[in-house]
């Protein structure tokens, strides 16, 4: 299907019909925020989107009403006041909805939706495709530099989400916790934390969407022996980005009880902790690139 | 979710400049045994399975145990005849993104392998290539493996018709067939297209097409094979006649179900039952056993074999420009310092039987391509080629055949932009190497690597233009066994572990004077060179040969000679040639040079790591 610039029929007239939405913006968002949806809330202006990508690319241009927030600028300081002082400054209050795109198949959009659930703004959705993708499709943009009045913004930390060294180190032997390492496969071979599982990123994407079906998914975790009901910890190589997509796609699949380690792989082995890794395979060179 | 499907301009621009519709769905492939795949995986994890029965499923569905790691899978994709079309490529990249290491590795008999894939994941790819119309199923395992077909077939000047339908129509007939599920031990056919192309004389049945009296048919061979013992193939007759094509395959393999050696594992292929009970003997069997078949083969189950449904449904590409096709390039000297271009031409384009139209070479580095790449390729294959498929070739590259001539530079420029227009494919630069110690369990060195960086050595230096080594080829296995085909290459390599002095190194032997298609030789053993010494040891016969050879004489016949023990002057022979190697070869303890014992791609000091192989479940 394919949308036509300033479309104003069909899907989304629909959903105008379904959802109410008011000042207080009570419209609370799904994992995954579908393109009719925000479609509509820009138009309603219930919504703020935040654009991830480097500073020069949004000033470019960028999703109509959409703030400029590049992942460098909160990974600076990466503390809960931090992203509280962020929120603010954005015109975020509390039950605002909350749309985050990247051009980074999702990856830099769910760690910065991960952080701002982490310190209590849970109305927060990760668009449904990249910022590419949107403009592949034809859809609005502008290029004006948008900035909205401050707002206040309680902090609530969501300790549920989070996953530091210390509490993976003593996850690793709980027999309900499961750890998933979501680099590449070559990467996972080389070295990673004891006892982690595979499911690199890659295979989380489909051609439409920065996640494929929930279905797709569940199936993925299931055929690896995971149970639905396990607390799951993700992370990846450095800063919590691709395990930060795969947080949100175990989110979408059902699983209630998912930690991203935000500091990850690097910090984990800045720590000099016990690795595992297979030898005696020279799998690097089958790549081609 | 909203599903809006991308249409970039690129994506439009080349289905609308294609030059061919796209390629109707050859259903390879079959949805339930993905799901039975996925079934198993989960039976065998809860223990509902035996690792043996599981293994022996496993193998006959295509997934074969990485080197030392049974929880990952190598998939082997078949492809019947090398033909795969761009949507398969296509998919085959994404496949090799999700849920394998981002490439994809074309092997030595048309298959294309996925790396490094998680057990549970296997099913997910294999529903992956049913979509495209692929398929795993028999590409490991004792049955009939996949059945290749020289990538000329269709456009070589020199055949008596175009096998492909056949190979493709023998491949149908034979997959899923209850009479091959259980061979003895796995089964090849190669089919030929005339005496210079193909692998006919190293596979259990191999086929060169012929015609008789008007009437097509075939030279086959038998008992043909590479491995720890190698044997040429058996010409069981002048001439097979098309309709005793499908009798004498059947045949064939009854007779191997029959007698096969199914205790040895070591001597189970069909080569050992010739050798052991004799040619004539084999040969008198397979003849009467050909007439039982003959006898009791229902209407039915011939009709199975169906050439007719393989062959192309529109008409043969219509033939380019005729009076354009002078492509000096293809004949005419080039150097290190022609263009780029030029030397491309050179060494990876030649003519086709069809006027105006010419065969463009892929030269992978031991057959391994990025899902970028596979993508790029795909739709260049699309926009040039006028039957709008590729084949792989058992050199680990692919032929884009049916490009015009005044295409060429596009074609060239849009393969050059994503790096895959490297020279050499036809040369002695195009090296190739079995998957060794990236990824298989019986590979004592790492000659996946070895390969590649004989091939990077070899552009760089330019030997890719120098014509006298153009028909000479470099194979290398990583152990005995033969999936390098180093038996069949002017100067072959097969890895092993050697004590220099009192510590292991990593090593290759050396075998000289190989050679494929229908006049095969089977190379001969020279020597054991350390694996980093190999490359400066090629080099170094490429010095004496230069030296030495008569008048024009390339490399691989100056070769045969030596082999042969006709050299002329200082170095006449086998003898003399190791002699001079060995001197050039500088051995020096490893406290002086710890390098010389450590193989490609590892730090740290070798040793020689194995696990159970696992053809042969």
């Amino acid at each position: 299907m394919t949308i036509e610039k300033n479309a104003s029929t069909s899907k989304t007239d629909i959903m105008e019909g379904m959802v109410e939405i008011n000042e207080n913006h009570d419209f609370q968002l799904p994992i995954i925020c579908d393109v009719d949806t925000l479609r509509m809330l820009i138009r309603k202006e219930g919504v703020r989107v935040v654009d991830v990508r480097k500073t020069e690319e949004y000033q470019q241009e960028h999703i109509p009403s959409a703030v400029s927030l590049p992942l460098s600028r909160l990974l600076e300081k990466d503390t809960p006041d931090s992203i509280l002082d962020i929120l603010e400054n954005l015109g975020i209050s509390d039950k605002m909805p909350v749309v985050i795109y990247d051009n980074t198949f999702g990856a830099l959009a769910a760690r910065v939706a991960w952080s701002f659930q982490y310190v209590g703004h849970a109305n927060t959705a990760i668009l449904e495709m990249t910022f590419s993708h949107w403009k592949n499709l034809g859809l609005e943009t502008e290029s004006k530099i948008n900035s909205f009045p401050t707002k206040k913004h309680s902090l609530n930390i969501n300790y549920r989400i989070h996953a530091d060294a210390s509490y993976v180190e003593a996850a690793k032997d709980q027999p309900n916790t499961i750890l998933i390492d979501s680099r590449e496969r070559l990467n996972f071979l080389t070295e990673h934390i004891p006892k982690a599982k595979s499911i690199p990123y890659t295979m989380l994407s489909s051609n439409s969407s920065i996640l494929r079906s929930p279905q797709d998914i569940k199936r993925y975790i299931e055929n690896r022996g995971i149970p639905l009901d396990a607390e799951i910890i993700t992370y990846c190589g450095s800063v919590g980005t691709l395990s930060g997509l795969t947080y949100y796609a175990l989110k979408l699949a059902g699983v209630e009880n998912v930690k991203l380690y935000s500091k990850s792989f690097k910090e984990w082995k800045s720590l000099g902790k016990s690795k595992e890794e297979f030898k005696d395979a020279n799998y690097w060179d089958l790549s081609a690139d | 979710m909203a599903d809006y499907s991308v249409k970039t301009a690129e994506n439009t621009d080349s289905i609308q400049k294609g030059v061919c519709p796209p390629k109707p769905n050859p259903k390879w492939g079959r949805e339930e045994e993905s799901e039975l795949f996925a079934q198993n995986v989960k039976h065998f994890r809860q223990k509902k399975l035996s690792e043996d029965d599981f293994r022996r499923f496993r193998l006959q569905h295509g997934a074969y145990g990485s080197r030392l790691q049974m929880n990952y899978s190598m998939i082997r994709i078949k492809v019947p005849s090398g033909e795969v079309n761009p949507e398969q490529l296509e998919k085959i990249a994404s496949l090799s993104e999700a849920f394998s290491i981002g490439s994809a590795h074309v092997s030595t008999r048309q298959n294309i392998q996925l790396h490094w894939v998680q057990l549970e994941d296997v099913s997910e790819v294999m529903t992956g290539l049913v979509e495209v119309g692929l398929t795993t199923r028999e590409a490991c395992g004792n049955t009939v493996r996949n059945v290749m077909c020289s990538h000329f077939a269709g456009v070589c000047p020199d055949e008596k018709f175009d096998a492909t339908p056949y190979a493709k129509a023998i491949a149908r007939f034979f997959i899923r067939n209850p009479m091959c599920q259980n061979l003895p031990r796995k089964f090849k056919i190669n089919f030929g297209c005339c005496a210079n192309h193909g692998l006919a004389q190293i596979a259990d049945i191999g086929l060169v097409p012929e015609i008789k009296d008007e009437t097509r048919g075939f030279k086959i061979y038998l008992g043909g094979g590479l491995g720890a013992a190698s044997f040429i193939g058996h010409l069981v007759e002048d001439f097979t006649p098309e309709n005793r094509l499908l009798p004498t395959c059947m045949a064939t393999i009854r007779l191997f179900d029959r007698h096969g050696n199914r205790e040895n594992m070591a001597r189970n292929r069909m080569r050992y039952l010739v050798h052991e009970i004799g040619w004539d003997k084999f040969q008198k069997l397979i003849l009467r056993e050909r007439s039982i078949v003959e006898m009791t083969t229902a209407i039915y189950t011939s009709s199975l074999f169906d050439v007719k449904a393989e062959e192309e449904k529109g008409p043969p590409p219509k033939t380019g420009n005729a009076k354009i096709v002078k492509l000096p390039m293809l004949n005419e000297r080039v150097t290190l310092e022609s263009p780029a271009y030029e030397r491309w031409l050179h060494s990876n384009v030649i003519s086709q039987k069809q006027d105006g139209y010419f065969t463009a070479f892929i030269t992978l580095a031991a057959g391994d391509i990025t899902a970028n790449q596979l993508r790029i390729l795909a739709d260049a294959i699309r926009k040039y080629s006028a039957e709008g498929t590729a084949r792989n070739t058992p050199q680990q590259n692919f032929a884009i055949r049916y490009v015009k001539a005044d295409d060429l530079p596009d074609f060239y420029g849009r393969l050059a932009s994503i790096g895959l227009a490297n020279p050499g494919a036809l040369t002695i630069a195009s090296a190739v190497g079995c998957s060794g110690t990236t990824s298989c369990n019986l590979a004592i060195t790492n000659s996946h690597r070895l390969a590649k960086e004989i091939e990077y050595e070899f552009l760089e230096l330019g030997l890719d233009t120098d014509d006298s080594l153009r028909d000479s080829t470099i194979k290398i296995s990583g152990c005995p066994n033969s999936c390098g085909q180093h038996e069949i290459a002017t100067i072959g390599f097969f890895g092993g572990a050697s004590r220099i002095g009192t510590t292991m190194a990593p090593t290759y032997t050396m075998l000289f004077g190989g050679s494929a298609a229908e006049k095969s030789e089977l190379g001969k053993a020279i020597m054991r060179v350390p694996a980093k010494r190999v490359i400066d040891t090629i080099r170094k016969i490429i010095e004496i040969y230069k030296q030495e050879r008569s008048d024009s004489e390339p490399l691989n016949q100056w070769i045969n000679r030596i082999v042969s023990g006709e050299g002329t002057g200082n170095v006449r022979n086998i003898e003399n040639m190791k002699a001079a190697l060995t001197q050039a070869m500088q051995i020096l303890p490893v406290d002086q040079d710890p390098e010389l014992y450590s193989d490609y791609g590892n730090d740290s000091r070798f040793s020689a790591k194995t696990a159970r192989g696992e053809c042969a479940a």
